[in-house]
């Protein structure tokens, strides 16, 4: 535990002298910003018109989480799958290129803290990021009246998200000594997480099986404010799963 | 004190160590040379853990460096053949995280820092961020990191590379030093360095120990320099190679690497 709390201090206190975070940070939050402003002013003048109109219970049916906050977080999403692959690929392909590797493997500690220990530095800087794009609902919520439980759900599956997007790029970066590589084979399986319910042909069972694996299917029904166990799950899974590979890819540098 | 036994490392079909074995006695400074290529660094690899040996053992102070790995690797400072540094951090930061990660007790770590900043001339750089060290202050960083957490074995791999004249002869003496109650094994090109420090050597060449021998029993009126050349020409069955043909291959292995 003092090992795995040694490298995640070190890891954090990384990201935060080096630009890469800081781009991956402020690209996150600008386009929020901006996907947040466009679909407000939208929702505004859906409101005008549907108010000129005398339509008094649409008006009412009208939901700022639906209309507004559900969709900045499906936007912020893909910008995840973008920026999340950028933050992750030096983690272990840089120590590999400069040779801090040798340090790191011959210091008395396993690799199951190695591990651990940059997952959470990772994972710390992302909630951070996430949680500063609180902003958005903070606005709403001073100026209008959404519904906080849902936004909180909302909330969570993108953190969900983005922790699994942590995972598998320090999986593709324990693989390589080339961040360029760790970062586009992250962004590929990134990507195809989010396609992979998209082939119509197969049996019911392979459609299922896709279907489960798709994010999307998860994400979007937290988003709705459903918090099922399920979902939960299938983040947890999808979290460790690659965590379990990425410390069996360290650990190989001492089999063969 | 460390045993090396039949160690061999293959690299798919590359074979770059074949079955060596030496010992290095605690106390001393043993002499790891050999023309580059030759299986040194892949040698002090396996010794530190940092990777597995195709086969054979390798004990240090009686712990086996695969099978008790944790502990034998507390045992060990290690100075690769590239300094590890991290390059966005101040010197003393990242002595004091490496001294943390050795395992030094949290109420040790400062005073750990800051005496081995003092053994190696780093005081006045404990500020610098390590990316914008000099090629000399790099190596002493990389020699203070493996010295932290005081260990009974040290591998150095090339230590007074890329050192000026002065901070040759510091660094020397200092491991000089350190000999006293500690296994050294030290890997080389300088020959004279060899000479100087240390107490025995092993040559290996082509992934083989062409010689192990302890310094005061070369062969009287040869020079370490006439041995080495003698013991990496094929076991001395070159007939007729003089001396500069046998410089050459040495200076072609140079390339390759």
């Amino acid at each position: 535990m003092r090992n795995t709390l040694t490298i995640a201090g070190k890891e954090l206190m990384g990201y935060f002298v080096q630009p890469v975070a800081y781009v991956v940070l402020t690209v996150f939050l600008l386009l929020g910003g901006w996907f947040f402003f466009s679909l407000l002013q939208h929702f505004s003048e859906m409101l005008q018109m549907y108010q000129l109109m005398g339509g008094g219970q649409t008006v009412e049916q009208l939901n700022l989480n639906a209309q507004v906050i559900a969709p900045v977080l499906h936007d912020l999403s893909i910008v995840l799958v973008i920026v999340m692959p950028a933050l992750t690929m030096r983690v272990f392909a840089e120590e590999k290129r400069t040779g801090t590797y040798e340090l790191l493997l011959t210091a008395p500690i396993r690799t199951t803290e190695i591990v651990a220990g940059k997952f959470i530095a990772a994972a710390v800087f992302t909630l951070i990021m996430i949680a500063l794009a609180w902003i958005f609902p903070l606005i709403l919520i001073i100026f209008g009246n959404p519904e906080v439980g849902v936004m909180f759900a909302g909330y969570l599956a993108l953190a969900l998200l983005a922790l699994t997007f942590v995972a598998v790029g320090l999986f593709t970066s324990s693989v390589t000594q080339n961040q360029i590589i760790a970062a586009i084979s992250s962004f590929g399986i990134l990507i195809l997480l989010y396609v992979i319910s998209w082939p119509e042909a197969g049996g019911d069972t392979i459609k299922a099986i896709l279907k489960y694996l798709s994010i999307p299917e998860h994400f979007s029904t937290m988003v709705r404010g459903v918090i099922d166990t399920a979902d939960i799950v299938f983040f947890l899974s999808a979290i460790l799963l690659p965590l379990f590979l990425t410390q069996r890819a360290v650990e190989s540098a001492r089999w063969h | 004190m460390i045993e090396v036994k039949d160690l061999t490392k293959t690299y798919g079909s590359f074979v770059a160590v074949k079955g060596i074995s030496f010992r290095a006695e605690s106390g001393q400074i043993l002499g790891f040379l050999g023309p580059n290529g030759a299986g040194k660094t892949t040698t002090m690899r396996i010794i530190t853990g940092f990777m597995p040996a195709t086969s054979g053992t390798v004990v240090i102070n009686g712990l086996d460096i695969f099978t008790n790995s944790l502990e034998a690797r507390r045992l060990i400072g290690y100075l690769p053949e590239n300094p590890p540094l991290y390059s966005d951090m101040r010197v003393e930061a990242y002595l004091n995280f490496v001294a943390k990660l050795r395992g030094v007790p949290r109420s040790e770590v400062e005073s750990a820092t800051q005496s081995v900043m003092e053994h190696c001339g780093l005081t006045h750089m404990a500020t610098r961020i390590c990316g914008q060290l000099s090629k000399g202050y790099r190596q002493r960083v990389g020699l203070a990191q493996a010295l932290i957490h005081d260990p009974q074995v040290l591998i150095l791999d090339e230590p007074t590379i890329g050192l000026d004249p002065r901070q040759i002869h510091e660094i020397r003496e200092l491991i000089r030093g350190l000999a006293a109650k500690r296994t050294i094994v030290l890997s080389t090109h300088i020959l004279p360095e060899v000479s100087q420090i240390c107490d025995r050597v092993v040559i290996i060449n082509d992934g083989t120990i062409a010689l192990e021998a302890k310094l005061s029993e070369l062969p009287e009126g040869s020079s370490l320099e006439e041995v080495f050349l003698h013991a990496i020409s094929k076991e001395g069955h070159l007939p007729g190679a003089t001396a500069e043909e046998t410089l050459e291959e040495v200076g072609a292995g140079h390339s390759e690497a």
